[in-house]
């Protein structure tokens, strides 16, 4: 099993307060890796370091092996999808602009992103009369579906969702994480997805990393973390989400 | 010919001159060179169309600044007293375009300079006496009267009561005071009958002599900065001011003795009509007149002072401003205004953007330039003028009105630039990032259009700024001297018009410019 990214003794502080201590992390190429843990434990930070939203004080990040540093992030990017909460549209171009903007200055061809998109389309379940469409004029769970057709269109190496599902209503929800769970098989897709909850991790999570106040608790399956609890955290945090679902 | 008395009206006024082609060629940086043509075109359209027969016998033109009008006024009132019935169109250009009009016969008489017919309508450059000039006049069927008696040339004054204490009466006498500082106009420094030749023919010896604006030279005199200035030698401001004309006792100066061209085949009555006036207009009397004109802004009256008429109400001539080519005027300003305003918003605009977009990154440089435009928009328009005009490549010049303008227009757009651009939430500047699109790319097709309403509402706030100067684009232009007549309708109703003009079209902008996705 191999690295697709590796981080080495990360860190990011903001002025005293420190939003990642030195991490150590690998996620694994084909699988789905969730980030889970109380909000502000550093696992969106941990994400935005991958991408170069933000720079990392110390440490080393790899992708496929090779360093990522400022002068090859924006090749790399490209072999990044990235979607977040609020599914980050663009509201002046079109849901299909949307889509193929990125397509379009890496210099596709018509055909090829006309056929591409036609694909992401039926893999996302998106109805392609709406790719008119601008962001404004779709549900927010059809603004999910296309941010996921953008971040797909390059045929990612790697996908991270930071809360994709977040801001959305629990039937919605409930059918995009079918839809995305399916996607992600049939793709074979690297995936990072960033959670808060426990149920969405256990449903996607091949591996999930437990966070809090910055550091990783503990990394495992679902099972693991419920029966073998690295510490009185990891076990509080498992029955409070256990809680509010067996209410 | 080019008797610049009110330099902002006369540039475009007589833009067809020798004058302002040199002015051109002088100025590398030209950016505005072609208004005055531009202008002039626009200018003869409407002319050219109220061409049609007069009532009168005898038609008068004069060109476009006081003294021209004023001996159009007594042409008109010498050729009724005669029983003629005339007609005076006034202002109507320079002197290609009276020249023009005389010859084709849309005029029959007007005012001109002797100095002027020589050099610039037939074109030579030695001194033919009178009869020489007439006789060429004639070949064009143009007749000339004898000089009316004053000769409106440059001359070098000084004040009254300095002259007398160093005891300065010619321009010889200079000779002896070379710690006199002289100020003259920048276009007397240039002119090829100006300083430098001046200079050497009287050996003057003064070093220190500095370029100054005509309108202020006058104030720097009054508070002594300078002892000695160019002037006209019939220039109203030499007697409100206390001034002596210096003799030009080596006669460097041409003569530009007043005269009337008037066509061969105007009614003989009324050429006889006109003879009486040769001669009995010297210097002092025109000076007068001319001050008369400049105080009471109305020509006929200040004719009237030369038939010795008391203050008589301007009766049948009505003001003099407010003429038969009224549309041809609201015409002409309409377009000036749209030239400058659209002009100077233009330069707001290229300015305006990059500045926002580099202001919208904060830090020092970014609060810099907020900081600039923010402080231009408080000086007062006069203060901002007061430093512009000094300013040699400014001057009293469209320049400075585009100038002027365009600072004004600076800030709302670099402001709005700048706000627009950082109220694009984070998420989306970081979505535009993690794509992995170039930073050119990421401002062009992702910020600018994201920030483009409000970029858009700046530029339309800075296009009312530039607009509004109606108020500002006269004063700028033709309130710094005192000759021109812009009534209230010649500026409101363009200003009115405009704005309409503008909120349409902008209108119209944001539906083009403005994306559909951040309309709906």
């Amino acid at each position: 099993m191999s690295a697709l990214v590796q981080l080495v003794d990360v860190s990011k502080r903001y002025g005293d307060a420190a939003a990642l201590h030195a991490t150590t992390l690998s996620i694994e190429c084909g699988k789905t890796t969730v980030l889970i843990g109380p909000s502000g434990c550093g696992k969106s930070t941990l994400m935005r370091l991958i991408i170069r939203l933000i720079e990392p004080d110390s440490g080393r990040i790899d992708f496929s092996g090779e360093p990522i540093n400022s002068e090859n992030i924006e090749s790399l990017r490209r072999r990044i999808g990235y979607v977040i909460q609020e599914g980050g549209l663009f509201p002046h171009l079109t849901a299909g602009a949307n889509v193929l903007l990125m397509a379009r200055h890496v210099g596709k061809s018509q055909e090829e992103m006309q056929k591409q998109l036609l694909d992401l389309c039926e893999l996302t379940r998106f109805s392609g009369n709406l790719l008119p469409r601008y962001p404004v004029e779709l549900s927010g769970g059809q603004r999910q579906r296309v941010s996921l057709m953008r971040a797909l269109m390059l045929s990612p190496e790697l996908l991270l969702l930071d809360e994709p599902l977040g801001a959305l209503d629990p039937l919605v929800r409930a059918s995009l994480q079918k839809d995305l769970k399916e996607i992600f098989a049939r793709l074979g897709q690297t995936v990072l997805f960033v959670t808060h909850d426990l149920a969405e991790a256990t449903y996607f999570g091949d591996e999930i990393v437990l966070m809090n106040e910055g550091r990783v608790v503990q990394i495992g399956t679902a099972t693991d973390l419920r029966d073998k609890p690295a510490n009185a955290f990891v076990s509080e945090f498992i029955h409070a989400q256990r809680g509010i679902a067996t209410l | 010919m080019n008797r610049i008395r009110n330099p902002g009206t006369q540039e475009t006024a007589e833009s067809g001159s020798q004058e302002s082609k040199q002015a051109n060629s002088r100025t590398p940086f030209c950016l505005v060179s072609w208004l005055p043509d531009f202008l002039l075109i626009f200018s003869c359209i409407p002319f050219f169309l109220i061409q049609s027969s007069s009532a009168a016998d005898v038609v008068i033109g004069s060109k476009k600044f006081t003294e021209s009008y004023v001996l159009g006024e007594i042409a008109k009132r010498t050729l009724i007293n005669a029983g003629i019935l005339a007609e005076h169109r006034q202002g109507m250009g320079g002197t290609i375009i009276l020249w023009q009009a005389l010859r084709g016969g849309q005029i029959d008489t007007y005012p001109e300079y002797t100095g002027t017919i020589t050099q610039e309508i037939l074109k030579r450059d030695d001194a033919p006496s009178l009869e020489q000039i007439r006789e060429s006049l004639a070949q064009f069927g143009v007749g000339m009267t004898e000089p009316l008696g004053f000769n409106n040339t440059y001359a070098l004054v000084m004040r009254g009561s300095d002259a007398q204490r160093l005891g300065v009466r010619t321009i010889s006498d200079l000779r002896k005071h070379p710690e006199l500082k002289i100020g003259l106009t920048h276009e007397f420094l240039d002119r090829q009958d100006g300083w430098q030749p001046l200079r050497e023919r009287y050996a003057l010896p003064q070093q220190n002599v500095v370029g100054i604006d005509h309108a202020l030279g006058y104030a720097a005199l009054a508070n002594s900065s300078i002892q000695v200035k160019d002037a006209y030698s019939t220039d109203a401001k030499v007697e409100q001011n206390d001034l002596v004309v210096l003799e030009d006792d080596l006669q460097f100066f041409p003569k530009y003795e007043a005269v009337f061209l008037f066509r061969l085949s105007m009614p003989a009555n009324a050429i006889a009509a006109l003879r009486p006036l040769q001669g009995t207009l010297d210097e002092k009397r025109m000076i007068r007149l001319n001050a008369e004109a400049e105080r009471t802004k109305n020509y006929t009256k200040a004719a009237d002072l030369y038939f010795n008429v008391g203050a008589r109400p301007s009766g049948d001539s009505g003001p003099s401003y407010i003429s038969e080519s009224f549309p041809h005027k609201l015409a002409r300003w309409t377009l000036r205004h749209l030239q400058l305003a659209g002009f100077s918003l233009l330069l707001s605009v290229i300015f305006g953007i990059p500045l926002g977009i580099v202001a919208s990154r904060g830090g020092p440089i970014g609060h810099a330039i907020l900081g600039f435009a923010g402080i231009v928009q408080t000086i007062p328009s006069l203060a901002l003028l007061a430093l512009l005009v000094p300013v040699p490549f400014f001057g009293i010049s469209a320049r400075t009105a585009i100038a002027a303008l365009f600072l004004y227009g600076l800030l709302p757009i670099v402001r709005n630039t700048s706000s627009g651009l950082q109220d694009i939430p984070r998420s989306l500047r970081e979505s535009a990032i993690a794509l992995g699109l170039s930073p050119i790319t990421r401002l062009w097709e992702i910020y600018l259009p994201m920030a483009s309403r409000s970029i858009l509402s700046g530029i339309k706030t800075s296009a009312v700024i530039n607009i509004g100067p109606a108020t500002l684009g006269e004063p700028i232009l033709s309130g710094l001297n005192l000759n021109d007549h812009a009534t209230i309708l010649q500026g409101a109703i363009p200003a009115a018009l405009l704005a309409l003009l503008v909120q349409w079209f902008f209108d119209l902008l944001d539906r083009v410019l403005i994306p559909k996705g951040l309309r709906l």
